[in-house]
């Protein structure tokens, strides 16, 4: 196990290493800039960023440079807000970014959840159908699509919500439901095939030899080991999520590091857009190791498997 | 027990046809057959299948239907609704011409504009035909899906043969490089490409595909596997063919049902990549048309002209629903593990 | 005897992509209070389908009792309700499963998936079934069994899992055990221990036992009775002692001849020809004539009655019509034949 760990510790921080070095490369590229030419610049800009960044040193050190500081959890100066590090941008706008990204996982897993458990168990009837299309238009229309709609018709035709902007809890409710639409339909596949696969399985049988009822045998027996593989799709959930933010905090005005995002890529504000980016992939790879460590702390096969190891 | 009369000759020795007996009763489908069967029966695939070939058909001829070009220009004829001879007059139906004031007020745009025309899917706000624009933009959505997935394809394919077939320590470099790369979320990796690239059909395909192809080579890798160790891969081995040939007379057939899952998966996701680009501002530039430029312009005046968004994200939404149900049908049908 | 248990004309088919698959085509039979019956066939002659029947375990969505009843304790257990089911499965007949690898709740502790039943069924408190739980763990031979109750399943070996299983099946002391391959999935000497597992708790415990087993050996190990399937039916059914050194069935006779035995190591083991019958399509007559040496012009157009040999002996083939013409047996039948007689005369 340790060993195992330490191997997917190892491949987290060569990724990282790639895509930031890659992000410095792409920056001495792309005109405009700090580190290619520094013409745009304000001359405070310019004297921070020859401060911090060493422009005059030869490109290895500044890669050093740009390195270390990555370490240090600073990704650099934004262009559009004079002086204003990027770190503290992403910081301030995290917060709205994290519930909502939370609201959409929460609501959508859980009713995905209730949605496959009830297609499975009531498997080739008009529930299961309902059940089915419902995933396939959740997997299948494109978020900003599914949010522009619903901000139209919900929103603006029949006013039962707030169309934009972020203050309270009312203003989560549209965009929580776009977020949430795709880890909806993809929890509820997912757990619909492995709630079929576990209910033909022997020691399903084997329950209901027992005289268990179905409630028992549904909830008691099968619904943990369905749950347990939901775990996996865990990683897919967390890009659908980051992809979508993007979109519904522009769609919906949302302070969050989405629309943050969107907006650099308007002024090609290049610093928050690398540093953005590496935050992505930084917690995509972190929730990828969190899915396997979990994978082994929850199902008792492979905990104990690995533990004997 | 009850003995009924039973003509004595019937306890003769009976001839027995050996070669009936051995017959086998199924008949025998080949692998394809069994597979087209099941399709067959899945209603939602073929449903699906002929809404792709229409869109498909549409995107190629679409665009020269109405004497406009997709980039023409009117600005007398801006932000005009729909409106469709004949079904204009169906009253339920949005194709009249109409438009609704903030106030609630109806009117009709063609007669306060003067416009004798007719444009079947409006115009956008500089007065360019939205039909015209619609299948180019599908045109171009799709090309970039179709050309994204072959690219893929052929990447994975080959990778993950190779990866498969050779074994040993290159298959065990190219499996790290696999692991590496699929820690990076592709979302990042194509923002970065598109940020290098200057934005076109062939940059986006191009952002597509640098870590699109690495499912397709996973996929491979694990069939040639399984494949590599059986009969008639063994036999072909010891009768001297060279690895290149048996790849491409063996297995390539064999891995055809996965490939295909794959790749009908894949067009869809590359159709959403692409318009997600767009409406987050790094896809096609205006004039251009892509389904996601439309959908980003239309969502611009949504609230004043709601047809222009409506009508392309209705569209996306089809084809992207119609690839799916495909691809679940086709995966289905063509898992070996659901046949008995 | 006393009947405990009455199975008459059974028909189960299954609704597949195919077709109809009539899996049980007219099966009757009785299972004595105390006894051993032992169902032997080849893979698919339809013994795990026609045991799941009488527990109504068999998928609802695309299985269905055409006709027949299953008489037990006065009720016809093929239109029980599902309700009036929960109280029978478990309690009055219990069940055991081929794999124990795959039959225990890999998320679930050993010890909680064996005091759901007696809980549920002798309504006893959490610790009191905790306590009949232990007793009975350590019944079947499981060691330490306080510290095993705590455990769960992937740290118990294939022969442990399937003592646990037993432990489960008996935990309320059920009228009928239904062992459906026991010990086909486990290794050979695994596969003895647990025979005498469960010969013994017999002897303990007075429950009658379908033991299904496709290894005529076993069943003569452990078994009262035997009754032969093939193909959806029942095609002999007697005594140990009939069934195997008084054969009517050509089957039986293809049974026995590719059993190995101790004297027989001369001669190659002997395979029945050809494949099961097809019982999407069933045939008109009898399902062995296409593999039956012995096959009259009656075989290929009328299904054969159950003829009766002795009181307790019966066998479904045509052979033994008055009119039909006697045969021998094959030689491995005809030895254990003069066995037979020769241990009667010695009597
Ligand atoms: N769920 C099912 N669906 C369709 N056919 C089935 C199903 N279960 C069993 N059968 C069919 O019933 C027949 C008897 O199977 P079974 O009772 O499992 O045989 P066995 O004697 O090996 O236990 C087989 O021909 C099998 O194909
Ligand atoms: S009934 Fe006929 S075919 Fe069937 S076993 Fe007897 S002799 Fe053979
Ligand atoms: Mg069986």
């Amino acid at each position: 196990m340790a060993k195992y760990l330490t191997q997917r510790i190892i491949y987290m921080v060569v990724t990282l290493f790639l895509i930031a070095s890659f992000t410095f490369f792409l920056m001495k590229i792309i005109p405009g800039t700090p580190f290619s030419n520094a013409d745009k610049l304000s001359d405070t800009q310019l004297s921070i960023m020859i401060d911090k960044y060493g422009l005059d040193d030869p490109v290895p050190v500044q890669y050093a440079n740009y390195m270390m500081n990555l370490l240090k959890g600073d990704l650099g100066v934004s262009f559009q807000f004079n002086n204003v590090g990027v770190t503290d941008i992403i910081i301030k706008s995290l917060g709205p970014s994290a519930t909502l990204g939370g609201l959409a996982i929460l609501f959508g897993t859980f009713f995905g959840v209730i949605l496959g458990v009830v297609a499975a168990l009531k498997q080739n009837t008009w529930v299961d159908y309902t059940s089915t299309f419902i995933a396939v238009l959740g997997k299948s229309i494109p978020s900003f699509v599914f949010a522009g709609l619903l901000q139209y018709y919900i929103g603006v035709k029949l006013g039962w919500f707030p169309v934009a902007f972020w203050r309270g809890p009312e203003y989560m409710v549209l965009p929580t439901i776009a977020l949430a639409m795709f880890p909806l339909a993809t929890a509820s596949r997912f757990v619909r095939t492995e709630m079929i696969e576990v209910m033909e399985s022997d020691y399903i049988t084997l329950a209901k030899a027992k005289g268990a009822s179905w409630f028992e045998i549904a909830f008691k027996h099968a619904l943990r080991n369905a749950l347990i593989p939901v775990i996996t799709v865990l990683g897919p959930l967390v890009v659908s999520l980051m992809t979508g933010s993007l979109v519904i905090e522009k769609i919906f005005g949302i302070p969050g590091i989405g629309e943050q995002f969107v907006k650099s890529i308007q002024v090609n504000d290049y610093p928050v857009i690398m540093g953005t980016t590496l935050l992505f992939a930084g917690l995509f790879v972190l929730v990828i190791l969190i899915v396997d460590l979990l994978y082994g702390v929850i199902d008792p096969r492979i905990r104990l498997a690995g533990g004997k190891k | 027990m009850e003995q009924e009369k039973i003509a004595k000759e019937m306890f003769s020795p009976a001839q027995l046809d050996s070669a009936k007996s051995e017959e086998i009763s199924k008949p025998s489908l080949n692998y394809w057959q069994d597979a087209w069967l099941r399709v067959k029966k899945n209603k939602g695939a073929i449903v699906s299948l002929v809404i792709i070939a229409i869109l498909t058909i549409m995107a190629l001829v679409g665009p020269h239907l109405t004497g406009h070009t997709y980039e023409e220009q009117n600005l007398q004829h801006n932000n005009l609704p729909p409106r469709i001879p004949v079904l204009e007059n169906v009253s339920w139906l949005p194709f009249d011409g109409n438009l609704t004031r903030k106030n609630g007020d109806v009117y009709n745009a063609y007669e306060q504009k003067n416009v004798e025309e007719y444009y079947w899917f409006g115009t956008d706000s500089l007065g360019r035909d939205l039909f015209t624009r619609l299948w180019k933009g599908t045109q171009v959505s799709l090309y970039i899906a179709f050309l994204a997935a072959a690219i893929d394809m052929i990447i994975g394919v080959i990778y993950g043969a190779i990866s498969g077939f050779v074994g040993g320590r290159t298959d065990n470099i190219m499996q790290r490089v696999i692991e590496i790369l699929s820690g990076i979320p592709n979302l990042v990796v194509v923002i970065l490409m598109t940020i290098l690239l200057d934005p076109g059909i062939l940059s986006i395909t191009l952002a597509l595909t640098i870590t699109g192809w690495i499912t397709m080579a996973r996929v491979i890798r694990a069939q040639v596997l399984k494949l590599k160790n059986q009969e008639y891969v063994l036999a072909a081995r010891t009768l001297g063919l060279s690895n290149g040939k048996i790849i491409s007379k063996h297995l390539v057939p064999n891995l055809a049902g996965v490939i295909i899952i794959n790749t009908m998966f894949t067009i869809p996701s590359a159709i959403f990549f692409e318009a997600f680009l767009s409406f987050i501002g790094l896809g096609l530039q205006p004039p251009d048309a892509s389904l996601g430029t439309l959908i980003d312009e239309g969502f611009k005046v949504l609230q004043l002209y709601p047809y222009q968004m409506i009508i392309p994200a209705t569209v996306i939404s089809l084809i992207m629903i119609c690839f799916n149900m495909v691809a679940d049908g086709l995966r289905d049908a063509l898992d070996p593990k659901m046949r008995d | 005897m006393e009947k405990i248990l009455e199975v008459k004309d059974l028909h189960i088919s299954f609704h597949t992509f195919g077709g109809e698959v009539q899996a049980i085509r007219g099966v009757n039979f009785d299972l004595l209070k105390g006894e051993t019956l032992a169902i032997v066939g080849e893979s698919g002659s339809g013994k795990s389908v026609t045991t799941k029947a009488l527990m109504r375990l068999l998928p609802e969505s695309n299985s269905e009792i055409k006709t027949g009843e299953i008489l037990f304790g006065g009720k016809d257990l093929a239109k029980l309700s599902d309700k009036a089911m929960q109280k029978i499965r478990g309690k009055e007949i219990s069940m055991i499963f081929q794999d124990p690898m795959t039959s225990l709740n890999p998320t679930m502790k050993i010890g909680k998936q064996i005091i759901e039943p007696i809980i549920k069924h002798q309504k006893l408190s959490k610790s009191a079934a905790k306590k009949r739980a232990i007793e009975i763990l350590d019944l079947v031979g499981i060691p330490n069994p306080e510290v095993r109750f705590e455990q769960y399943p992937h740290q118990f070996s294939g022969g442990m899992r399937q003592r646990v299983v037993i432990a489960i099946a008996l935990a309320c002391n059920p009228k009928v055990l239904i062992a459906d391959e026991p010990t086909t999935a486990l290794d050979v000497t695994i596969q003895a221990q647990i025979l005498e597992l469960m010969k013994d708790l017999q002897k303990k415990i007075d429950t009658s036992i379908i033991f299904i087993t496709h290894d005529l050996g076993v069943v003569a190990n452990v078994a009262d009775r035997v009754a032969v399937m093939y193909g959806g039916k029942i095609v002999e059914i007697g005594t140990v002692d009939e069934i195997f050194y008084n054969p009517q069935h050509p089957y039986t006779w293809g049974l026995i001849s590719s059993m190995p035995t101790l004297d027989s190591d001369d001669e190659e083991l002997y395979a029945i020809p050809g494949t099961p019958p097809d019982l999407l399509h069933p045939p008109k007559g009898d399902a062995f004539a296409p593999r039956n040496a012995y096959a009259m012009k009656i075989d290929l157009e009328k299904q054969p009655p159950m003829f009766k040999v002795s009181d307790t002996h019966y066998a479904a083939t045509w052979l033994l019509h008055p009119d039909a013409p006697k045969v021998e047996p094959p030689p491995a039948v005809k030895r254990r034949q003069r066995e037979f007689l020769e241990m009667k005369e010695g009597n």
